[in-house]
């Protein structure tokens, strides 16, 4: 079969004579990859950066006549993400995690990150209106209120962050419960993701709420993270999902403190076997020495009881919290090694590949260059005995991984790795090879009809970790793992039409001038500012 | 044996990881000659710098370099080697030796900074001064030195064995202040005078001080007066206050200073 592409776009066909063939015989030809969750541009990955000069000495790349020079291991810096994803095939990435109020620096960093199209989500699960907003029941307000930030962060998706939890941190404290109440606002982390998740259905958003749940990474927690998927359930239409619960790796953890800290995937991959309003990603954990970042700064401030590392605490005005900790994880450790039985778990145990998807919640779990390896955990028993025989004693024994024998087929790579995530991020124009498809495609030099993953995975690994050709916006960008065009990608906003604009009274202005150190009139970013935007049009119901 | 001249003073910094035994072994002196290696960010053979002269005497299996001449431009001598033997007669740069596994390196004359950083095996001994950071980790890490021996005959730099693991670092000058910074294991040993907060947020491991230090960090603690003290295998004759410390991060590091030499000290012998 051929695919036909012009114009950057997949069409019925092309003049064959003039076109430029790429023969991709004895390979897998697959959609370019989408990764769903990835922290690669921001404040916080720079403050990572700044924080981590070994992570960059031990990782050097040279310039070369197409490409520049670049550095860093698990964060690396903006060129090098690019090209990294690129020679693994990968062509649209979202950056899941950025404080409204670095909008411009996360904008910056994208604008610099090559090869790939983006996308960012703006932290809205703590931001003081919409606290206001959903504490006084407004809920049309709220959404006219989120409709402009979309637009003046040039966000893509409403991101959640240990609901309720950041604002708590501003006071020390945190929320342990769906049911806590945030302190001055007297509302609780349910009402936030409920209310989050009605003005996301108000808005008609292409992706849905994007949520990290309270109580990540402690035992225990898999009960928070039932309890956030359950909460929206009466919100969900009809086999649509409702919710993304996000590195759902780090939320399913059983047991009521370390000793004890056992998998609780068996109890969550239930519970989506059986409801069709979620879709999550593994955040899988990989045996290496990483930086944990994210937004939810309490997580982070334990990390640092635990470790003793250096850490990185921020408060980012009345928006969210940051945290950054360089953390390793072990083989021998009983708790890592069952962190890392647990992605997979998930990703084995929950039926339909369509909701559930790949991920390393990068940097938080490993780099995502670890990518072909989770690909050949997931598609070979043998890959994933190999590995286990070198875990601890204890995680083995209560891994549940022995007794689970499925083994994902290359059809099924192909959901949990583009054309899953592109469906649930909306992307109708991604993850796919259909006629009107972006002409981004990955081929793979590995022959599915010869070769049987489930035995020979290190072949499938190695064709995997580097892509015999990428193809972005119908050009060839990548030939045997090297890159041979640098490109720029498109960065994707949503352009959110409301019926009515939202009403930029004095109280707002007021606010912003009494609480942010950014007037409101230099808040909005214009749409030059990004290299090249991609505005997605999205029609609201208010 | 194979020596290197340097064919003219360096003005810049000449990064040269490929003067290691690992990189000679079993290379002609042409092979030898097209090794790369950089002056400032233009990349050259080793050919181009220095004039190479090849002593063949198979018997000895050992590779031993020799660099006569001015090599305090030269960075990274003998980094990553394994094997062998390095002899420096003159200066050499920064980064001398590090993380390397094995072998021997001889300045005869002085060191500059990171000198053995994160190294694993081997020694590394100086006839001269060494600046600062000897078997300290890459900034930002936590993985100093972790085996090995460093002799340095003269005067060591700030920060001595930081994020040291493992291994012993002997100074039979004086040292600069820090010495031990984050210390996890590992043994210093300094003939001569410190210029004070050894064994700052130490966690464990032995910080000996023959000479004159002007005061204690005050997280530290006094524990005994030893008659002697043991540096790896030979004994030094004392006696010593021990003090224990960082009590700051919890630390269980030892400090021994001299007590002749630190008469001013003696009022911690009350808590004893």
């Amino acid at each position: 079969m051929d695919i036909a592409i012009k114009d950057g776009k997949i069409v019925e066909k092309v003049g064959e004579k003039k076109a430029e063939v790429v023969d991709a015989s004895g390979m897998i030809v697959m959609p370019g990859g989408v990764d769903i969750h990835c922290h690669i541009a921001g404040a916080e990955v720079n403050s990572g950066r700044l924080l981590r000069p070994e992570d960059h000495f031990k990782d050097v790349e040279v310039k070369t006549a197409l490409t520049r020079s670049g550095v860093g291991y698990s964060i690396p810096s903006t060129f090098t993400t690019g090209y990294r994803y690129s020679r693994m095939g990968y062509t649209t990435v979202m950056n899941p995690s950025m404080p409204p109020l670095e909008a411009r620096h996360t904008h910056e960093e994208l604008d610099d990150t090559p090869m790939v199209d983006k996308a960012t989500y703006p932290l809205l699960g703590d931001w003081w209106f919409v606290l206001e907003h959903l504490r006084d029941g407004l809920i049309e307000e709220c959404a006219a209120h989120i409709a402009w930030m979309m637009t003046a962060t040039k966000g893509y998706a409403i991101k959640i962050v240990n609901p309720g939890g950041l604002e708590a941190w501003g006071f020390g404290r945190n929320v342990n419960s769906l049911d806590d109440s945030v302190p001055y606002f007297n509302i609780t982390p349910r009402e936030i993701i409920r209310g989050l998740c009605k003005v996301n259905k108000l808005l008609n958003l292409p992706h849905t709420i994007h949520v990290h749940t309270n109580n990540l990474g402690k035992p225990g927690n898999y009960v928070t993270a039932l309890e956030t998927m359950k909460c929206v359930e009466d919100l969900a239409e009809e086999n649509r999902p409702a919710i993304h619960v996000t590195h759902v790796q780090f939320c399913a953890f059983k047991g009521s403190d370390w000793q004890t800290m056992s998998s609780g995937a068996e109890e969550i991959a239930k519970y989506v076997n059986h409801h069709n309003h979620v879709t999550l990603d593994m955040g899988q954990v990989i045996f290496t020495d990483t930086t944990t970042m994210t937004a939810d700064g309490p997580f982070q401030y334990g990390l640092y009881n635990l470790t003793g590392n250096k850490w990185v605490n921020h408060d980012v005005e009345t928006e969210t919290t940051a945290g950054i900790v360089p953390f390793r994880y072990k083989r021998k450790s009983a708790v890592h090694a069952t962190q890392w039985s647990i992605g997979l778990e998930l990703a084995l145990l929950i039926k339909d590949p369509w909701k559930i998807y790949m991920t390393t919640d990068h940097p938080n779990g490993g780099p995502f260059t670890a990518y072909p390896n989770i690909i050949a955990w997931l598609m070979s028993q043998v890959a994933r005995k190999k590995t286990m025989s070198r875990i601890s004693k204890r995680a083995k024994r209560k891994s549940l991984l022995p007794s689970v024998d499925r083994e994902l087929s290359f059809y099924e790579i192909a959901i949990v790795t583009r054309a899953g995530q592109a469906k649930a991020l909306g992307l109708t124009q991604k993850g796919h090879l259909g006629v009107g498809a972006d002409a981004d495609v990955a081929i793979y030099d590995v022959n599915p009809e010869q070769v049987d993953p489930s035995k020979k995975y290190r072949t499938a690994r190695k064709a995997f970790k580097r892509a015999a050709y990428t193809i972005k916006g119908g050009e060839i960008v990548v030939k045997d793992g090297q890159i041979v065009r640098p490109v720029f990608g498109k960065t994707f906003w949503l352009d959110v039409k409301t019926s009515l604009p939202m009403e930029i009274n004095d109280d707002l202005k007021r606010k912003f001038r009494e609480y942010w150190t950014v007037e409101y009139e230099n808040y909005p970013i214009p749409d030059r500012f990004l290299h090249v935007p991609a505005p997605i049009p999205v029609k609201a119901e208010v | 044996m194979i020596t290197l001249y340097p064919k003219h003073l360096f003005k810049v910094p000449v990064g040269a990881e490929c003067i290691s035994p690992d990189f000679f072994a079993e290379k002609s002196a042409k092979e030898v000659a097209t090794l790369q290696i950089w002056e400032g960010n233009r990349k050259r053979n080793l050919g181009d710098l220095f004039k190479i002269k090849y002593e063949t005497d198979s018997k000895s299996e050992e590779v031993t370099i020799r660099i006569c001449g001015d090599a305090s431009k030269v960075r990274r001598i003998g980094a990553k080697m394994s094997m062998g033997n390095i002899v420096v007669e003159g200066d050499a740069g920064m980064h001398l030796g590090y993380q390397m596994n094995g072998g021997v390196i001889t300045v005869n004359g002085n060191a500059d900074s990171w000198t053995g950083f994160m190294m694993k095996n081997g020694t590394i001994e100086i006839k001269g001064n060494a600046g600062d950071y000897i078997g300290a980790s890459y900034r930002g890490s936590t993985q100093g030195m972790s085996g090995g021996k460093i002799i340095i005959h003269g005067n060591a730099g700030y920060e001595v064995g930081c994020f040291m693991r493992k291994g012993l670092i002997k100074i039979y000058g004086n040292v600069e202040r820090f010495a031990g910074i984050h210390m996890r294991n590992g043994t210093i040993f300094i003939q001569g005078n410190s210029e004070g907060r050894a064994g700052a947020q130490m966690i464990n491991g032995k910080i000996v001080v023959c000479g004159y230090i002007s005061s204690i960090l005050p997280t530290f603690t006094i524990d005994d007066v030893r008659p002697k003290v043991k540096v790896n295998d030979e004994k030094v004759e004392g006696p010593f206050y021990r003090f224990i410390g960082d009590l700051a991060d919890g630390g269980k590091g030892k400090l021994f200073v001299s007590k002749t030499r630190n008469p001013h000290l003696s009022s911690y012998e009350e808590y004893l």
